[in-house]
């Protein structure tokens, strides 16, 4: 009997050794030993197909479709642009400027806009250390002068070395953005002056 | 006959019934053990075709988890960023580092980087992100401490007992949703303010987090 037990003590130790512990790191896909299921011949978001010629799942909408609700006519609000093609100036109609989109503008300028252009929007991004060229600070004449229209269209198409984020920031996403870019540049504007009186004490001003 | 049968044959019976029972207790601990996504799932980490680093990218930067996976709040699936994701600093960062082959040969192409899954529910059960974010339901509890893997490692079993853990008790777990991707959060009070503050939550928000079958399989 000394001998099965001393056997079974070996296996035992001979399946840990094989199997390891819970958790190790290992670069095998796990092991599915019941598949019950657990993968269907269904398609899911950014999966292969072996149907399509271009091998996915997911589908561009053929040429010339414009989907349900995407027709955006309104070019003021989709493109930046007023009647005649220029730029509009200010925020359109169909968005309410107030303090929730001025928010929205923020969350969204850290997420997207930050690693570049800094939290004060100055050009001194985390990316600037890492080699990244110059990046244009919002302070200077040249961007405080552009129109609003123009700020939504940099970050819809892009601009010299900055690519689109038009995939990232929805329009109304980027017009909270543009918000909050002008509020950072009328911040860097500010003086004492700008101060209300119940507010200096906590700046230490008189 | 007495050689054929020795007198200590008559503990036999009681011999083998004993190895059973500690035989039989060996099979239910080792099944108990390795019979879970405890030990099958977790510690996954495969080799991706890009060695992209999250410690760099999402701890040293600091960049937020939605800069890529911007759709994560939109849509139940949080996407695997765009190639052109990774231009937007690539193409002046490291443009030429070998490493970024596949990166620059998909932006081009527009064929996408072959990244492995590593996080992958079974087909049947649905899993949405963007109403987990919405109510405060952090990456981290899900995906672990990715701002600290090199290489993403599957860290939670992602079992269905531990959906319902949280699923059971939401307060444990849900904190403001600004605060969903902020890795190293934890509630300032400890366990006792984050019951607290979760129940307050739960409360507001009227969670009520499914717990039938039809909440998650269809």
């Amino acid at each position: 009997m000394r001998y099965v037990y001393l056997t079974t003590f070996f296996v035992v130790v001979l399946t840990v050794g094989v199997l390891g512990f819970r958790g190790c790191t290992a670069t095998k896909p796990p092991l599915e030993v019941f598949p019950d299921m657990d993968r269907q011949g269904k398609y899911r978001p950014q999966a292969e197909s072996a149907f399509f010629a271009d091998g996915r799942t997911d589908r561009p909408l053929p040429m010339g479709v414009v989907a349900r609700g995407d027709l955006r006519a309104d070019v003021a609000l989709y493109q930046g642009k007023g009647p005649a093609g220029e730029w509009v100036r200010g925020i359109p109609a169909a968005i309410t400027v107030d303090a929730r989109l001025l928010q929205r503008g923020k969350e969204r300028y850290t997420i997207y806009c930050a690693p570049c252009h800094g939290a004060l929007g100055d050009g001194n991004g985390i990316t600037k250390s890492y080699g990244m060229g110059a990046t244009p600070s919002y302070h200077d004449d040249r961007i405080r002068i552009q129109a609003e229209g123009e700020l939504f269209n940099t970050i819809t198409n892009g601009k010299a070395t900055m690519l689109p984020y038009a995939d990232k920031l929805e329009p109304s996403d980027r017009w909270a953005v543009v918000a909050y870019v002008r509020a950072l540049q009328r911040a860097r504007a500010g003086t004492v002056a700008d101060v209300p009186a119940s507010h200096k004490a906590e700046l230490g001003i008189k | 006959m007495s050689k054929l049968f020795p007198k200590s044959a008559n503990r036999l019976p009681l011999q083998i019934i004993v190895y059973l029972f500690v035989l039989g207790g060996i099979v239910t601990a080792a099944t108990t053990y390795y019979a879970t996504p405890k030990y099958t799932r977790v510690g996954y980490a495969p080799v991706q075709p890009v060695p992209f680093s999250h410690t760099l990218h999402a701890g040293n930067l600091g960049l937020d988890c939605r800069y890529c996976h911007s759709n994560v709040e939109k849509s139940g699936h949080s996407n695997i960023p765009t190639a052109q994701t990774c231009m937007n600093c690539h193409s002046a960062i490291k443009a030429n580092s070998p490493l970024l082959e596949p990166v620059r040969l998909s932006y081009e192409s527009g064929n996408p980087v072959p990244w492995v899954n590593v996080h992958v529910l079974p087909n049947y059960a649905y899993f949405n992100h963007s109403v987990h974010i919405a109510r405060g339901v952090s990456c981290v509890e899900c995906h672990g401490r990715i701002d600290q893997m090199d290489v993403v490692r599957h860290a939670k079993p992602l079992s269905m007992g531990f959906c319902l853990d949280c699923h059971r008790e939401p307060e444990k777990f849900i904190r403001s949703p600004e605060l969903v991707t902020k890795l190293d959060w934890q509630h300032p009070e400890g366990v006792k303010g984050q019951i607290e503050q979760g129940k307050k939550f739960v409360h507001d928000w009227n969670v009520k987090p499914p717990q039938s079958c039809s909440g998650c399989h269809r």
